[in-house]
Parts: structure tokens; sequence; C-alpha cells
């Protein structure tokens, strides 16, 4: 029993943090937020060559072949960091799919490239209903032996402007399909979304749009579930990351904004929302490492599905009340533009409300406790 | 980062389990008060004119008392069983799941650890074996009316004559003093030093002339604390441990003794798991309200919650089985528990709507015994002892962030 890091994570932390204060300053973070693509293809290359699109990946496909608890240490650096661009949806959308359900073909075909940083991948789930489950798939799927036809309507499909693949969901008469989908084909359109989080969301409409079919048909729902508990839970690892480094700020500025002749920060109601702050982004930490553990230690399916529900809806509604105080120790400036703070409490909701926000998944945390 | 037992620590589990299973009397097994729950606990019962009372809890004493676990934490020279960090939470979890009363009090918690550290040969010869046995129950006099969140500013003094100190002044919330032998205080022997340095650390007979308490009764209609009154009570030398005026030193002594709380995280979950199952029966069908979606989700939340509090309790522990010792982490722990359990308090009793009004156990109105309502008055002061919540947050805030005093 021991809520320490081992040594190869406390490793791949310090690495993944050092890399990414050079790498990944807040002008690049800034200045994806303008860029078309959202991303830096030369960082993209960088972090490949770090070996962290291939982390998850097992070795005979390129990969480090690392744990999923090692995943959620280095997606905590890119909270802390705010990564732009493909990263998580080509990880969790679409190595993470393919590793679950693929094929030995599929894997061979796509799980290399994804490694080495040359393929970048999306999951298109949720639609215009915005809804997270299996009803809220209306997109239809038809089958016709190994290759699968998508007609629908997306919302919401991170990065979908520069996948080069989507693991798209829709239902056929046998219920829910996956297929590996190429976005350069005449039947996607996509549209992107300016949002809050100035990321690159968007509407993907599917027009007879032609992929590999992923897992069997009818199975689709049954094989998105890990999926879909590994993706929460590195959504709370980034939520860990990004409220850490807001709640830092705001500690500093406490420190040395001065008013009435002394630091803010000697004044008890900025003290004590400070050690709000430390207590939500620290039991966001373990929560989501209890997530983490439960699925790479492969723990009792129902002991696992309650600690990712139990994780995000915690980290969900911890993390905005962390990025809210770190707002307002900032008074006036913290409304600024140019001031870095905005930036975190922009990105926590989008992070917040990705899989499900705190409501959904307490919903999901009373039934299963049999509420 | 790792949940589970290795198996060293599952062997240890199952040992403390199984102990349980075949020892705990059957008066302590969860549900078997009979709704009168434990008026002073287990000293309580030790102290009891009711011989059933008073020979259970010696019986379960004794069973405990043959493996050193009346003071599990203690080295075994001491009489104690000389265990890990990890193995006195294994101890404290498996023990709080059974709802098991721990003897000892604070003769155990407090009390002999500073002996251990602090006392002469003499001293702990004198004192730990009656606290191993439960001859002796000690209560701890710190507070006074003007000396709470400022402990370092008491005023109890302590003027040297002879070989005796004299002793006079006021101590206040002396919790189970009426059910003690001895008290062990903080008195003031140097009124001119800087506060910190003016205090002794005192032990002495309960009965001794000129030392009296004056019960006080809490909100809750229930006699758990005391007012002590120190009239020219005369106290040997000999009794104090530590040197003079070192006294507030020797009484912040923190041993590798397992401080994790980790008993609040589990008894909060076996209320909530408690309720549900009453909740799935006829009668708590009944008596739950009939509008009690909001409850309901509220109910998530607080399961929720324990998972957090168990996290920062087991944090505590990982720290120091690291040989390290827990800082800003101890007051996150001690802040977050304590306001957990006013809410779930808050919560639990929500769902009984008007019935959060029935107050006496035995009633047939009372949805499990009352304990709900009774909890959501009892858990009032459990952001205000040890540290207030306000004092926690100073504490995280200046010694865990550097933030500056004001």
């Amino acid at each position: 029993m021991d809520l320490g890091l081992s040594e190869q994570q406390e490793l791949l932390k310090n690495a993944a943090r050092e890399f990414l204060e050079n790498e990944c300053p807040e002008t690049h973070v800034r200045e994806m937020e303008e860029d078309e693509q959202g991303y830096s293809p030369v960082l993209w290359q960088k972090m490949a060559e770090q070996g962290w699109q291939g982390l998850l990946i097992p070795e005979e496909h390129g990969g480090a072949g690392f744990d999923f608890l090692d995943m959620c240490v280095l997606l905590e650096e890119f909270g802390r960091a705010l990564v732009p661009g493909p990263f998580m949806p080509t990880v969790l959308g679409g190595a993470v799919p393919i590793m679950e359900a693929g094929s030995d073909a599929q894997k061979a075909e796509f799980l290399p490239k994804i490694a080495s940083g040359d393929l970048i991948f999306s999951l298109a789930l949720t639609e215009p209903s915005a809804r997270f489950d299996e009803a809220g798939i209306e997109a239809k799927a038809e089958v016709s032996g190994d290759e699968v036809t998508f007609t629908g309507t997306k919302l919401f499909v991170p990065d979908a402007n520069v996948a080069d693949y989507l693991i798209v969901a829709g239902k056929s008469g046998k219920g829910t399909t996956l297929g590996i989908v190429a976005t350069d084909q005449p039947g996607v359109k996509v549209t992107q979304l300016q949002t809050i989080a100035r990321d690159k969301q968007a509407e993907v409409v599917l027009d007879g749009a032609k992929g590999q079919l992923l897992g069997a048909e009818g199975d689709g729902w049954k094989l998105l579930q890990p999926v879909i508990e590994k993706y929460t839970t590195a959504e709370c690892a980034y939520l860990v990351g990004l409220s850490q480094m807001d709640f830092e700020i705001a500690v500093d500025y406490a420190k040395e904004r001065v008013q009435f002749g002394r630091p803010i920060g000697s004044f008890q109601a900025i003290q004590h929302k400070c050690a709000d702050m430390v207590t939500d982004v620290d039991g966001s930490r373990f929560i989501m490492y209890k997530a983490a553990w439960a699925i790479a230690s492969g723990q009792p399916a129902a002991d696992t599905t309650l600690a990712v529900n139990m994780a995000k809806a915690w980290c969900s509604e911890a993390t905005r009340r962390v990025v809210a105080h770190g707002q307002q120790i900032h008074g006036g400036i913290g409304f600024t533009k140019d001031y870095k703070i905005q930036l975190y409490f922009r990105r926590q909701k989008r992070a917040e409300i990705a899989f499900g926000d705190s409501d959904f998944h307490r919903e999901a945390v009373a039934q299963q406790l049999g509420l | 980062m790792d949940w589970s037992d290795s198996p060293d620590q599952a062997a240890f589990r199952k040992e403390v389990r199984e102990f349980i299973k075949s020892e705990l009397p059957e008066r302590y097994r969860a549900g078997n008060d009979g709704g009168e729950g434990f008026e002073g606990g287990w000293q309580g019962d030790r102290k009891s004119d009711d011989p059933t009372r008073r020979d259970t809890a010696i019986q379960w004493a004794d069973a405990l008392s043959k493996r050193g676990w009346i003071a599990p934490a203690w080295p075994k020279e001491y009489g104690g069983a000389g265990l890990t960090t990890i193995e006195q939470f294994i101890y404290n979890q498996e023990m709080a799941e059974a709802a098991a009363p721990m003897p000892g009090g604070m003769g155990v918690s407090m009390l002999g650890p500073t002996l251990i550290v602090h006392g002469t040969e003499e001293q702990k010869a004198e004192h730990l074996p009656k606290i191993l046995s439960g001859e002796v129950a000690w209560a701890q006099g710190y507070s006074e009316p003007g000396a709470g969140s400022d402990l370092a500013s008491l005023q109890t003094r302590a003027v040297r004559d002879g070989d005796e100190y004299v002793v006079n002044g006021q101590k206040i919330w002396t919790s189970g003093g009426h059910n003690a032998d001895w008290l062990f205080a903080l008195v003031r022997t140097d009124p001119e030093a800087p506060k910190h340095r003016g205090i002794s650390f005192l032990t002495m007979d309960i009965k001794s002339p000129g030392l009296s308490l004056r019960p006080l009764i809490n909100m809750g209609w229930k006699h758990h604390f005391n007012e002590t009154f120190f009239e020219d009570v005369r106290v040997p030398v000999k009794n104090r441990i530590g040197e003079e005026n070192r006294g507030w030193y020797v009484g912040m002594t923190l041993l590798d003794f397992e401080r994790s709380g980790i008993a609040g995280a589990i008894s909060y979950k076996r209320s909530i798991e408690q309720m549900k199952q009453f909740l799935a029966t006829d009668e708590g069908k009944r008596f739950r309200r009939e509008d009690w979606e909001t409850v309901r989700l509220e109910l998530a939340d607080r399961a929720i919650e324990t998972q957090v509090l168990f996290n920062f309790a087991f944090r505590i522990v990982s720290i120091q089985n690291r040989g390290m010792v827990p800082n800003y982490e101890a007051s996150v722990n001690k802040m977050f528990g304590s306001e957990m359990h006013q809410r779930l308090a808050r919560t639990e009793t929500k769902a009984w709507g008007l019935y959060g009004n029935v107050w006496d156990p035995k009633s047939e109105h009372a949805p499990m015994h009352a304990e709900h309502v009774q909890d959501y008055v009892g858990s009032v002061p459990h952001t205000i002892f040890s540290g207030s919540s306000e004092i926690q947050r100073n504490v995280i805030a200046t010694r865990g962030l550097g933030l500056p005093r004001g």
C-alpha cells in the first residue's frame, strides 16, 4: 500500500515537465489558439521522439509498453502545460480503441504509425443530442464484409480538422458498430466550432463515409467501455495538472501582489482560498490515480467503473472550484486576455464536460451504489 | 501508487480480521447496543457500576492485551506490539470496519508516547503498565476558558514550593475527566518567558486535594466533557515530564505513530452503507421523504467524499512509511474529514424530512435510532476541536504553502 510514484514514474514526470517547459511555453499555447491546425507538427514529432504517442503501445508495434497509470503521470504534465493539439485524441481516441478492438492486421497497420507520430486519430462518438449513453448514437452504420459505411452527424469531435483517421461509432441492424474511417474522402465533411477552450472541436458530417470495420458488428458499445473509462480518467489526469498549475500561479500571485501595505496572501480570506485550492487539487489527484491504478492493475470491472465515475464526478467539480478561486485571487488582472490565468479557467471547462460532468457521473455513482 | 496489500500486509490484515471475528464480545458487535449508543465509550463501560458492562470491557481488553494490541503502536519493550506504520493503519482500518471499541484512550494515544520519549524510567515504570492494564484512565488538561485556539496563552499557574508545584487555575473541555484516574496538564511555570517557553507538562492524580471537576453538558444533552478547577493543588515535581518550561514541546511529541485518522473515513463509509441497507427495507422506505431525489444524489457525493478522505488518510501513512513527517497534509486531512462529517450528518438527516425532529433513539418514530439527528448535533464541534478549520487553513497556507503571516 503506497501513495507515491515509482522511480520510473518520477523520471517520466520530471523529463516531461522539463521538455514541456521548453517546448510548450505560454507563447506556444496562445499561438495555437489562433492557429488553423491548432497544433505544431514540429512539436508533434518531438513528442513522438520522446516515445509519448507510443507510451501505451506494445513494444512489438513500436511503442514503449508502459501502463495506463504511467500515461496518467504524463498527462498530468500535459494538463500543467496546457499542451494544445491531438495528443489525447490520437492516443486515447485512436491507439486505445485499436488496441482494444482491432484485428492483428489493424494493430500492425496503425499502431506503429501512431507511435512514430505519422498518424493522427480522433474518436467521433458524440452527436448533436450531446448524450453519453448508447442511445445517443444515431449515426447509421452499414456493414459489408470488412467494410463499414457511416451516415450521420457527429459533434464535438476533437481535432477532426487534422486527424488522418476517425474512430466512428454508428448503429447498424445489430447495434453499435465501430469503424476506422479515413478523413480524406468526400463523405467526411469537417466544420470547426469556435470553443471556450480555443481547442479544435468539430462537427463532422458523414455521408456514405467508408472505413474498416473495427471489432465485430454490433459489439461497438461493449468495445467502447474500456476506451471511455480510460479516456475519462485521462481527462481527470489533465484536469489535475491544469488545476495544480492554476493553484501555483495563484499562490505566487498572492505572495507578490501588495495592497494595504502587505501581500494579499497575508490576509486570511486569501489564505483560506489557497488552502481550499490545494485540498481540491490533492483530492483530485489521488482519486484520479485510484481510477488509473484500478484500470492498470486490472481490478474487478465493477470496482474500476465505480472508481472512474467517482474520479470524474469529483475532479470535474473540484477543479472548477480551483480555477474559480484562481480568478478571484487575481482580481481584475485575472480577467484580462494578456494575463495567463484565464488560459487555465477556459480549458478546465472543456475537460470538465468531456465524457460527462459531475452531475452525469454522480448519477452513475448513485446507481452503482444501489441508491 | 498501490491501493492493494502486499502479501505480508494481506496476511496481517487477515490476522486482525480473524481476531476480531472470534474475540469481539457480542455487546460490541455492530448494532447490538440496543440503540443506546455508548455513553462514555469503552472507558464508560470500564468504570460502569453495571457488572455486565464492566466485565465485557475487561474481557475485550484482556483479549487485546494478550497480543500487545492495547497499545499496538508502542514498542514491544513497553508492552506494545511494535507495529509498523502500515500495520497500524491496517489494524486501525479493521477495527474501524468492525466498529470495535479501542480501549486505552488518552493514556495509550497521548500520554504513553509522551512518556516513552520524554519520561524518566521511574515515570515509565509507574504509569505505562497501568495504562496497558486499563487500571488507570487518563484525561487531558490543555484548553482553558481563555486559551482555546491560542492554547499557548494558557494561564493555569504552577508555582514551585520545595519539591512540589502548587497549581491554581482552570481547564475546560476535559473530555472523559469524570471517568479518569489521572490527568496530564500543561501549566505555566514561567509567566515572564515568551508564552511557548514558560509551560511545563505535569501529571497528577485526579483525586488530588483541591482538584475538582464540574460536568459540562453539551448541546446534545450528553456529558462528555468537564471543567476542571485547581485550588492549591500540590503536585510533586517528580510528576513533571521533561524539563521545566519545555512542556509545550513535550506535549507536541510526534512519534511514528500512525496519524491518519482512518477510523473517521471508514465510519462515514459504513454510515452510508448502513443507511443504504435501511433504505432498502420497508421501514426505511416509510421513513424516507417522498421527494428524496436530491438527497439520493447528495448521498452519492458523500460516498465520493469518503473516498477522497480515505486517500488523504492513506497519504499520511504513506508519508510516514517513507520515513518522513506529514506537514500540511495532516491539516488537510483533519479539515476535510471534519467538514465532510458535518455534510454527511446533514445529508443523512435530510433523508428523513420531518422525522429529522426525533431525538429519542427508542421512539417508534426514530429512523435508525435517531443516529443521524444525534450526529447532526454531535458533529458540530468536529470542525472546532483538535485545531479548528480556520486554524487548519491558516496552517496549510502559512506552513504548507509559504504564504506570509498577517
